[in-house]
């Protein structure tokens, strides 16, 4: 059974692009990482014809591609918004008021854990331990870190990012 | 109480990821010296120093060393684990960031003792800001002939390059980071054969954490006496603790092995922070025991603390305030785990999650004793069965604060009413 969240349909300009990356490093499988932190760049989904790209350009099987994206917790088959919004919840974030920050994002955004806001510009996602818990507690906004946030701050830089586009 | 700084000698300086700035500053003064030795020699050196591994483990680091140099291959490795992974802790981050040329010269080092001639830093997602840092420390050092093909004249030739990992704790396990690097599910693969014999792309490999490449390159600059007379008989040298949790000042401390807890938090540290109780102290990460305050006042050294049946791992000092509870604490490391194991093994896979439930169910006020006593049963079988360390140390929060709490555990069965654990009702759901 075909999953939905895989069979989005990527433009043929970004399939073009996503072939040119693989194709510099065809048969070295060991730089598919490489390869698709570089291809989550251009295209808005991993899906199934992305894999199918990278697949054939880098002499892998489609299914060695699929499963390499579904084990990480930084790749993902699915759409993700234009900002992904990462929280930390492990125990040092935890007790230092991880919950009120996740509170004030999903009342700022109106979308819980493992959504997409419906204008596809944010996403929220749980992740381990971010390694920046001498701040804790914190959260990652695409390569960016924010840390010592308290429900305020949290949503005040969360309509930071709404209004100013960051 | 003043930090002893060899490791974190050069934070604070400015430009420390050009090469020219490290050399002004000593740097790769162990390496020339190691250039000047036999491979073997530097493999004694490092054993008469006593280094343990740094990561977790504190395996000695000269036997893995020890393990490749024996191997006939002509591709051996080295690889940097990177992949700071375990909650609370971020001395690698610090130590990449501050300086990250002590960590090239230690690889260089350990290429020289074993003779490898390649090495990769493989540096987890959730460092962005490093890479820039690396990179430009890489290329500085070839620029310099301390890196590259014919290192500082000696005809010694080491390359290294960095890989990236994407967000798997699993990956910090030796064998599954080799499947992450090789473009694989970062799954542990079965033991024997050893990565000493057998890792990356099949060849010998030494894997090592950060810290303890950093300890290399000053050892084998200052010598084994200096390194000798740091720190306790069993442990020798500094040891980078990150202190979190509810602490005043939190942060990454250098201090020689063996230094007492309880002054760490409360001298060092200003203790407890916002006026609150200490309720608990977690070492070692989310993989470490939890204890009561009254068990504080202990050494912090490898073997100490695995005599009193925890772990000092990575050196994280995690502190609980008197506003939390145990159970949650326990709760919120099952739930890690279970997250994080990455599902090749039934135990780890099944049990963690099993004991996950059955901590909710606990927390929720409907817990029974039979329930304590399935747990005791599963963290048995995942201890003893799990195919690597995630597993078997999975189980050392939920255990041991089993051991040192039980009244916590009683009142959860009684359906006593607990604050922390009656909000944490709305479970989070991972996306």
């Amino acid at each position: 059974m075909k999953q939905e969240i895989y069979s989005h349909t990527t433009s043929q300009s970004a399939l073009v692009r996503v072939a040119e990356i693989s194709a510099r490093y065809r048969n070295r499988p060991d730089k598919l990482m490489d390869v698709i932190l570089a291809v989550q760049k251009v295209v808005p989904s991993m899906a199934e014809d992305v894999a199918a790209v990278i697949a054939r350009e880098m002499g892998l099987m489609q299914n060695e591609v699929y499963s390499f994206i579904t084990f990480y917790g930084l790749l993902s088959v699915k759409e993700k918004g234009k900002y992904i919004i990462r929280m930390c919840n492990n125990a040092p974030c935890h007790v230092r008021g991880a919950r009120a920050v996740m509170d004030a994002i999903s009342d700022t955004l109106k979308i819980g854990v493992g959504e997409t806001t419906q204008d596809r510009r944010f996403t929220v996602e749980l992740c381990p331990c971010l390694g920046i818990c001498d701040v804790s507690p914190a959260i990652m906004i695409n390569d960016k870190t924010y840390g010592n946030l308290t429900y305020d701050s949290t949503q005040a830089l969360i309509k930071r990012y709404i209004r100013e586009d960051v | 109480m003043k930090e002893m700084r060899v490791l974190l000698q050069n934070q604070g300086k400015e430009n420390m990821s050009d090469a020219a700035v490290y050399i002004e500053n000593g740097g790769y003064e162990g390496l020339k010296k190691a250039l000047e030795m036999e491979g073997w020699d530097v493999i004694q050196t490092l054993k008469d120093a006593g280094l343990r591994g740094r990561g977790g483990a504190g395996f000695p680091s000269w036997l893995k060393l020890k393990f490749a140099y024996d191997t006939q291959s002509e591709d051996k490795y080295i690889v940097c684990n990177a992949d700071e992974g375990e909650p609370g802790t971020n001395k690698d981050r610090v130590l990449l960031s501050c300086d990250p040329h002590s960590i090239l010269e230690g690889m260089a080092i350990a290429g020289k003792a074993v003779g490898a001639r390649k090495g990769y830093i493989y540096l987890r997602a959730e460092y962005p800001q490093i890479v820039p840092i690396i990179t430009h420390a890489i290329e500085t050092a070839k620029q310099a002939g301390a890196l590259g093909e014919n290192i500082f004249g000696s005809g010694f030739e080491f390359q290294i390059s960095i890989r990236s990992g994407a967000g798997a704790y699993v990956c910090g396990e030796e064998t599954a980071l080799f499947e992450s690097i090789e473009g694989r599910r970062g799954e542990p693969r079965f033991r024997p054969p050893y990565p000493g014999i057998q890792g990356l792309f099949g060849k010998p490999t030494v894997l090592n954490n950060v810290e303890t490449l950093a300890n290399m390159s000053h050892i084998l600059r200052n010598g084994v006496e200096w390194y000798q007379n740091i720190g306790t008989p069993t442990s020798h040298g500094t040891k980078l603790f990150t202190v979190i949790g509810n602490v005043a000042q939190r942060g990454v401390y250098e201090f020689p092995m063996g230094i007492n807890l309880k002054e760490l938090i409360f001298d060092v540290c200003g203790g407890v922070a916002d006026g609150k109780g200490l309720l608990a102290v977690q070492t070692g990460g989310a993989s470490g025991a939890i204890i009561n305050p009254f068990q504080i006042d202990i050494p912090l050294d490898i073997d100490h603390i695995s005599a009193s049946g925890g772990r000092l791992g990575c050196g994280t000092i995690f502190v609980i305030d008197d506003s939390n509870c145990v159970l949650d604490i326990v709760r919120n490391n099952i739930e890690f785990f279970s997250h994080e194991s990455c599902g090749k093994c039934v135990p780890c896979r099944e049990g963690t999650r099993r004991m996950y439930d059955l901590i909710q169910k606990i927390c929720a006020g409907n817990g029974t004793v039979k329930d304590m006593l399935t747990i005791r049963d599963l963290a048995e079988t995942v201890r003893s069965s799990a195919l690597c360390g995630l597993g078997h140390s999975s189980v050392v929060p939920v255990i041991s604060a089993m051991d040192n709490f039980p009244e916590v555990f009683e009142s959860h069965l009684d359906g006593d009413y607990c604050e922390k654990c009656h909000m944490q009702r709305r479970v989070m759901k991972h996306g």
